[in-house]
């Protein structure tokens, strides 16, 4: 398989307007070409990704960067977002991995991606995941709804800031966070809170 | 009414059995103990290996494993519950006949196991129904669950058809419909039976 | 209005022609209680008389968060945790998570470890494969014979788990860079006992059920799945061979020790439920084989890397690792910001994606041919849900 800078070049030399950007091991593409992009990578010859192996979705609350970019220390901030990351081989050429990224605008409410499904039959299970557990929308995804979880649950449990219902009244051996949570439901102690002393 | 045993042995060896109704009917009963086939996650594989031909539950009379709850008297919970399945289980445990009684196999079904800090686990299945035998382990060994029907049969040999321990299929106040838990929109409503769940208070030393 | 019967030549129409009677769709939920349903998985079914028009599966039953737990716990504590996902296939499920952390974290296996990983999957692939065929023959009608069949086989190869690692079926075994314990000599002995004696039994079983005449009619031309279908849906694993498409992971990515032994990846030509149940029946043959190799050419050695588990931290970054587990392709993705413990940890779970053209294949079938169709594709709730 060609490397990753000769697929970036072939597809922005074969769509106008695309731009991708590498990554790590990965290429990032702008939602606005997914689709595009998806399609190019199923269909030509030398590539042939006719096999979209993963689709995971990943949580990123907003965080300040550091790195180091001509001798100086360099803070980026970086606003919080979904990703999701698609990993395609081929079956037919036997080779891969080539992994894909996209990012939605923010992580408030449910932001939208546009769904492979039309083009992988295989993401439509882990599109609907994504949607249960972190609530990114896939646009063209034919049956949207929760996978997982009940219908009627409200809000999106693996989000990093998901905080799970209480049930921490009977912990017998609890320790670390657990102890902190089964705390909340133990008696009051038997001495008297101490009062603070009025100021002068 | 407790019998001479030396009597017993006695007239038995004349050919003579002396027995009272309620312990034959409870021979009865827990000798052909049908057990619902009901298996959650992983414990349920052992439950299977446990009626297979190595450990076979068939020579202790749980043979029979019906689909139906209706025609079942033991519900193995083996397995976690979860509480998307939570409603589930309390349905099929109404449905069943009395009398009937509930194992709780595996660390999931006694109290949650390792699963224990999930938005989806139950934390135990005593929250809803009432459990007479659990078994600890992860999964237990098909001869734990062995030894959990015989603590069942020893259980059932000591039932009591009249008087004020009498058992809840003859008891008509302490029969019920225990209630259904409905999904709720972060937790199941209510998060647990409370007629039913009275955990043991717990004595700390030292609250702070 | 009914319309009288009428004659056809040779033999009766007992049924009246389309339109003449008036009927209605029934829904049906089959599960989550179902005692054919390889656990609590659910499908709702649109039946029109005896033929499926809709089936929508519904799971999450058993959904147990694995993957936030994961991102609570250390790297080495997720390990217990991966046994529980297939629950059939413990040492697969070990393997390929730490696969993923090796190859994120750059550590190389110890030799000796690398041929007992090959015979402990091996060794699993054939608990799978045989449990399969009990499970399979149950649901389409057999009541447990073959599943008597099969767990007589897989309780020999369990005591070989145990005598290795401690437990009969959560094993918790495998290790990043090598195995938790070493086996002896003795146990090598038994497991050529328990492998030299597997062929007879395949034999036995083959005689019982391969050309069993109730098996053939109701799995062959039921449930097809054509070649692009299958790609298109990710399908992997025996489902995926059996449609005829050459795509095991042992023999591309040539991960472990696979490229050092000989064997063949057995390929279905109809792509029906009777060839997944022959393909894994060869496949067990193949194994057999690779165990037989494995058993004879194990070397001396360490059985780990000594990699100091204390503090083990990854360095950051993320990466996909995956192998041919006993349903298919088992792939973690994992992120690492250099701690000890993951950002992210997700499960690529063959069952689960394999159930996504359960309904194209029911489609047209009986309900009684659903349940056969389900038994084929081979699902295990604790994968399907994590």
């Amino acid at each position: 398989m060609e490397s990753l800078e000769e697929i970036k070049d072939r597809i922005e030399a074969a769509m106008a307007g695309v731009r991708l950007a590498i990554e790590g091991k990965s290429l990032v593409v702008g939602r606005q070409h997914l689709l595009d992009v998806v399609r190019f990578l199923k269909d030509d010859t030398g590539l042939a990704m006719d096999y979209c192996s993963n689709l995971c979705a990943v949580d990123w609350l907003p965080r300040t960067i550091k790195t180091r970019e001509c001798d100086r220390d360099v803070q980026r901030d970086v606003p919080g977002h979904l990703e999701v990351v698609y990993d395609f081989y081929s079956m037919a050429k036997k080779h891969g991995p080539l992994q894909l990224r996209c990012r939605t605008e923010g992580r408030e409410g449910t932001p939208s991606l546009p769904s492979i499904t039309p083009l992988f039959r295989g993401a439509e299970f882990q599109e609907r995941e994504a949607f249960d557990l972190y609530g990114i929308r896939f646009e063209g995804h034919p049956d949207l709804r929760r996978i997982l979880m009940w219908d009627g649950f409200k809000s999106f449990p693996m989000r990093k800031d998901y905080r799970p219902p209480d049930d921490y009244e009977y912990e017998p051996t609890p320790h670390d966070e657990v102890l902190e949570k089964a705390k909340q439901h133990w008696p009051a102690p038997a001495s008297a809170p101490v009062t603070p002393s009025k100021p002068a | 009414m407790a019998m001479d045993e030396s009597l017993k042995n006695e007239l038995q060896k004349a050919g003579v059995f002396i027995t009272s109704v309620e312990g034959l009917y409870n021979w009865g009963r827990k000798n052909s103990i049908w057990p619902l086939q009901f298996g959650l996650a992983c414990c349920a594989i052992e439950m299977i290996a446990a009626a297979c031909a190595r450990y076979d539950q068939a020579r202790f009379g749980a043979e029979v494993f019906r689909p139906s709850p209706r025609q079942a008297d033991l519900m193995i919970v083996a397995g976690t519950v979860t509480k998307k399945m939570a409603p589930q289980v309390v349905r099929l445990f109404n449905q069943m006949p009395e009398p009937k009684y509930v194992i709780a196999m595996g660390a999931c079904a006694i109290s949650g196991g390792p699963f224990k800090e999930g938005y989806n686990v139950l934390k135990g299945i005593d929250r809803f129904i009432p459990v007479d035998v659990h078994i600890p382990g992860c999964p237990p060994r098909p001869e734990a669950l062995l030894h959990a029907i015989i603590t069942l049969q020893k259980q059932i040999e000591q039932d009591h058809l009249t008087g004020k321990h009498k058992l809840r299929a003859y008891d008509r106040e302490q029969q019920t419909e225990w209630p259904v838990p409905a999904y709720g929109e972060h937790d199941l409503e209510p998060p647990c039976n409370p007629e039913l769940w009275h955990p043991a208070p717990l004595v700390r030393e030292g609250v702070k | 209005m009914i319309q009288p019967l009428t004659t056809t030549g040779s033999g009766y129409e007992l049924m009246p022609k389309e339109g003449a009677i008036e009927t209605q769709t029934l829904e049906v939920s089959m599960g989550p209680h179902h005692p054919s349903t390889h656990g609590v998985f659910r499908m709702d079914v649109v039946l029109d008389g005896e033929e499926v028009t809709r089936l929508k599966p519904v799971f999450g039953y058993l959904h147990r968060n694995h993957e936030q737990l994961a991102e609570q716990m250390n790297w080495l504590g997720s390990i217990p945790f991966t046994d529980r996902l297939d629950y059939f296939c413990s040492m697969s499920n070990n393997w390929a998570y730490c696969h993923a952390v090796e190859q994120l974290a750059g550590i190389k296996v110890a030799e000796r470890a690398e041929y007992i990983r090959v015979i402990m999957a091996e060794l699993t692939r054939l608990i799978n494969h045989s449990c399969l065929a009990g499970f399979l023959l149950s649901d389409a009608g057999a009541w447990g014979t073959p599943l008597l069949y099969a767990f007589r086989e897989r309780e020999k190869i369990l005591d070989l788990f145990e005598a290795a690692s401690g437990a009969r079926m959560m094993c918790n075994y495998m290790r990043f860079g090598g195995v938790r314990a070493d086996v002896d000599d003795d146990w090598l002995a038994a497991a050529r006992k328990v492998v030299g004696n597997y062929p007879a039994f395949l034999d036995e079983l083959e005689a019982l059920i391969t050309g069993n005449e109730i098996l053939l009619a109701r799995t062959q031309h039921i449930g097809i799945l054509p070649r692009e279908l299958a790609i298109n849906a990710s399908i992997t694993g025996p489902m995926l061979r059996a449609s005829g498409v050459d795509y095991d992971i042992r023999k591309v990515d040539r991960y472990g020790i696979y490229d050092r032994f000989d064997f063949r990846v057995p390929l279905g030509e109809v792509g029906d439920v009777y060839d997944r149940y022959y393909v894994r029946m060869l496949e067990m043959r193949e194994s057999v084989k690779i165990l037989q190799q494995a058993l004879c050419d194990i070397p001396e050695g360490p059985f780990d890397a000594g990699v100091k588990m204390r503090n083990f931290k990854v360095p950051a970054g993320d990466g996909y690792g995956r192998i041919e587990a006993p349903k298919g392709e088992l792939g973690f993705y994992l992120v690492s910001e250099g701690g000890t413990r993951p950002y992210r940890y997700h499960v690529r779970a063959p069952s689960f994606i394999n159930l996504t053209i359960l309904e194209n294949m029911c489609l047209g079938h009986k309900v009684a041919d659903a349940m056969v169709i389900l038994g084929s594709v081979d699902i295990v709730l604790g994968e399907v849900d994590r």
